[in-house]
């Protein structure tokens, strides 16, 4: 049944990619707890505009879970509390009347602060483009059902393809890292009999493009727990011996 | 003076005209493309396949999304499927079918040979996703899978899970990005178009506003293509993504391109209805729970009983009582006129009396909660995790919502507007569904304009303009939208009023939603022509954008985009007005049968309403292209 609670809200506020931050506190009284995460701050931008103060600026799209672009660490977890479940899909009955709410943005310096609790992603448009892809002109693909995928197979890559980019998983990792990211896009493609020509270049070009801009792994495994696809760590150890084969693989078809 | 408007339709038979056209439109040499400029606005399925398959032709491609990444874009959340006519079921499926199918769905009010093409290439998507690693559902044999979707009697909808759109925009990104790595596609990521530049009538490039730093930024091409969705969000509550806008498409209506038909909106009959004032968008849930599920409201107005405690002769099932032959399965429009009537009768249910039931009881009873969770778990979850209540054990409460729009910029057959050089590709133009979409075809049309259409047409238009660059940036036109675009910030951040953007986008959305919904009449219409006029000025006049021009600012990005929406909406109402007929979404109460369904008006409204931009103080003027119908006959539809 719903309800109405009354929250204080503990805000990372930053005016802009360098200026300095700090936290803010805000009450935010009557909130119903039919609201999800965001029409809660809604709620509360709306009543900043009206005491003349500039709004919270966070992002979000589609608030269906499936676009990626929302993404607040809550309560120091990535997404907040709710496990699978992207920020933009969460809703006040998870919390409860009196409660403290701190509210950053995604803490990683490869995803640098724009404004408040928008941090700038590009890193990892440019793993994709390190080669996560298939490369086939438009026009020049046979019939689809010429090539046979097992269901299981189909049925992995489609697990790893769910990844919405949202970075959750970097927000998550004390080091930072973007191996539950990578491996998703890595292990999408390297599953497939498609992605098979490309697969080793794929591997160590995109694994090396992702060490460039991020941490490296040491099996926290809190990538996982924050993931609101629920993506499996398994990929990372997929794609860890996908690597190791690749800079083999790859030295021999150079020489 | 209003004329009929020419398609550029080719002649000859319906099954030769895309393939004759293909070979006498004029071909740019492999060198020569690498001397063309062509922008591509917005991301998503069907700007991102163009600017993907342009860059690989070797066009210089520059990419303008206001997302942070291409992979954002609200094709992202189509859930159902794509039609191909690709016949793998065996069960007579062919190209002409489902472009029967689809000028049937769509109250036979899109151009024919649009149409056929759209079916003709739509075999060829499915090759090119599943190339690129697209994970569509298979079978144990590992050939691909295929359902069955409304409006078809055969099955040709691919999918992959419920997240059929994430996929395959996956698939266009990640050839987008092969692309941006290659060097032929440059990406503007936080760049919102804000004005067409145009020059001697036609498209020359586009100003930018930079999200982040506020900059003004001119881009000058030989073409400019529009790929930037739809307008559902004029009613503030929708299915659509929080950002998705008209603007990009209404300021190229500003500078003269014609838009089409704005009145055709599709409204979904299964989403969750809002819980409170502070809903901030509507959540689908997808249409095949029809299947299963039963509709039903209380018989009797403002009965309070929880809905296991009213008895089967307290409940009214009124699409079964209404629709014996369709029942639960009646098309998109018709369920949702269906439950606004109930609901208008004082007979909704749940807490803000706004929803009907959809009942999955009787098929646990028959089938079994574990079949039922098989078919239905992850929307079962997703409506929990949205309301709270459990709909294996409580009834799911829907009402319809706003999901599609199927108006947009006019276009003619090679997908080019009036203006020359400005190409409108996906859910922005107007072209193939007429006054109603059939599931599963967004995905389609979205792609066969990037991959298979507009690489073809883009080379007929560009080849007059062999030897000669671009208009450069420096050039006084550039400064002009340059200057309007500032203009236009500093405006809003000089008003100084008392209300914010999404309090009067919140009250647009209302008028829109009574007036402009799912049943239009000419007293409604003629008010919604002086209430939203008013409320614009009002908006003008009051509206309070904190802030500053130079950092992330998003009440100012919104103040423009509402701005746009206000004016589309007073479009839609004045377009609403004269389609003095019902067709597909659109539903004027004065013409209906007795048994109160659509009624068309075929020999006065067989035609495209296409408005043209008289500048801010009059209304548009409203041109006309009849459609010839020369291969299917006209019927009315009826699901008795």
């Amino acid at each position: 049944m719903s309800a109405e609670i009354n929250l204080t809200l503990k805000v990372w506020r930053q005016p802009g990619p360098s200026a300095e931050g700090s936290f803010s506190t805000y009450e935010a009284g009557g909130i119903s707890t039919d609201a999800s995460f965001l029409e809660m701050l809604d709620i509360v931008n709306e009543r900043l505009i009206e005491s003349g103060e500039d709004p919270i600026v966070f992002e979000s799209d589609c608030r269906e879970g499936v676009c990626g672009t929302c993404g607040l660490m809550i309560n120091g977890r990535a997404h907040g509390p709710q496990k699978g479940t992207a920020t933009c899909q969460l809703h006040m009955r998870s919390f409860s009347d009196g409660d403290h709410i701190t509210i950053e943005p995604w803490r990683a310096t490869s995803f640098p602060v724009l404004r408040d609790l928008a941090v700038d992603r590009r890193a990892m448009d440019a793993i994709v483009a390190a080669g996560g892809y298939i490369s086939v002109n438009t026009g020049a693909a046979p019939d689809a059902n010429l090539t046979p995928v097992p269901k299981e197979a189909a049925d992995t890559a489609f697990d790893a393809a769910a990844c919405i980019g949202c970075g959750a998983c970097v927000a998550a990792c004390p080091n930072s890292a973007a191996q539950l990211f990578a491996a998703a896009k890595v292990q999408h493609l390297n599953l497939l009999p498609q992605g098979q020509p490309q697969r080793w270049a794929r591997t160590e070009a995109m694994v090396e493009t992702m060490e460039a801009f991020f941490g490296s792994c040491t099996n926290h495994g809190e990538c996982e727990e924050a993931c609101p696809k629920e993506i499996p760590i398994d990929f990372i150890a997929w794609t860890n011996r996908d690597y190791i084969k690749a800079k083999v693989k790859n030295r021999k078809l150079a020489d | 003076m209003p004329g009929s408007l020419d398609a550029r339709i080719p002649a000859g038979p319906l099954a030769a005209k895309w393939t004759d056209h293909k070979f006498s439109m004029r071909l740019v040499s492999p060198n020569n493309k690498r001397r063309f400029d062509v922008i591509v606005v917005g991301s998503g399925l069907a700007g991102a396949s163009a600017a993907a398959s342009l860059g690989e032709l070797g066009y210089r491609v520059k990419v303008l999304t206001y997302h942070d990444s291409p992979r954002r874009a609200h094709s992202i959340a189509a859930q159902g499927g794509i039609n191909a006519a690709k016949n793998y079921q065996n069960d007579g499926d062919s190209v002409f079918r489902l472009f029967y199918d689809t000028i049937k769905g769509g109250d036979y009010r899109s151009r024919e040979a649009n149409v056929y093409r759209l079916a003709e290439v739509s075999a060829d998507i499915i090759d090119q996703a599943t190339a690129q690693g697209v994970p569509f559902a298979r079978e144990y044999g590992g050939l691909l899978d295929n359902r069955s979707f409304g409006g078809a009697q055969v099955s040709r909808t691919f999918y992959a899970r419920g997240q059929t759109g994430q996929q395959l925009l996956l698939g266009a990104y990640s050839a987008l990005m092969r692309q941006v790595a290659a060097g032929t596609v440059e990406l503007h990521t936080r760049s919102e178009m804000l004005e067409l530049v145009t020059h001697d009538g036609r498209a020359v490039g586009v100003v930018t506003r930079d999200l982040i730093t506020g900059e003004i930024v001119p881009h000058s091409a030989h073409a400019v293509v529009l790929a930037t969705g739809g307008y559902g969000n004029v009613y503030f509550l929708s299915t659509n993504a929080k950002m998705c806008n008209v603007t990009a498409a209404w300021r190229a209506h500003r500078k003269g391109a014609l838009f089409a038909n704005p009145c055709y909106t599709q409204i979904h009959p299964t989403c969750i209805p809002a819980s409170d004032d502070f809903q901030s968008k509507l959540t689908l849930m997808s249409e095949s729970l029809r299947n299963d599920g039963r509709i039903w409201v209380p018989l009797a107005p403002d009965d309070g009983r929880a809905p296991h405690e009213i008895p089967d002769d307290g409940r009214d099932y009124f699409l079964e009582r209404k629709y014996p032959a369709f029942g639960n399965l009646v098309p998109r429009d018709v369920a949702s006129r269906n439950a606004k009537g109930v609901v208008d009768e004082g007979r909704g249910v749940g807490p803000r009396r706004n929803g009907v039931y959809l009942d999955f009881a009787d098929a646990m009873t028959r089938d079994g909660e574990t079949l039922i969770r098989a078919k239905y778990g992850n929307l079962f979850d997703m409506y929990e995790r949205i309301t709270g209540e459990d709909p294996y054990r409580v009834p799911m409460r829907i009402y319809p919502a706003t999901h599609y729009t199927m108006g947009g910029l006019w276009v003619d057959y090679e997908l080019m507007s009036n203006v020359p050089g400005l190409f409108v590709l996906g859910e922005a133009n107007f072209s193939d569904h007429g006054a109603n979409r059939l599931g599963a075809s967004a995905l389609m049309q979205g792609l066969a304009d990037g991959y298979f259409i507009l690489p073809y047409t883009i080379g007929n238009y560009l080849s007059d303009f062999l030897g000669d660059p671009a208009l450069a940036t420096s050039e006084p036109v550039f400064a002009g939208a340059e200057q309007a675009v500032a203009d236009e910030v500093s405006r809003w951040l000089s008003i100084g009023g008392t209300r914010s953007v999404d309090y009067y986008h919140r009250e647009l959305g209302k008028l829109v939603w009574d007036y402009i919904g799912m049943a239009r009449n000419q007293t409604g219409l003629e008010k919604a022509l002086s209430e939203i006029p008013a409320l614009r000025d009002e908006y003008h006049r009051n509206v309070r954008v904190l802030g500053s021009a130079d950092t992330l600012n998003q009440s100012l990005e919104k103040a423009g985009r509402v701005a746009d929406l206000f004016e589309l909406a007073e479009l839609m109402a004045r377009d609403a007005l004269a389609r003095e007929e019902s067709c597909g979404g659109h539903f004027r109460e004065e013409h209906q049968t007795a048994e109160g369904e659509a009624r068309r008006d075929d020999e006065n409204f067989a035609h495209v309403a296409a408005w043209e931009w008289n500048g801010a103080d009059g209304p548009q003027t409203r041109h006309r292209e009849e459609l010839a119908f020369e291969n299917v006959e006209l019927t009315q539809r009826s699901y008795k």
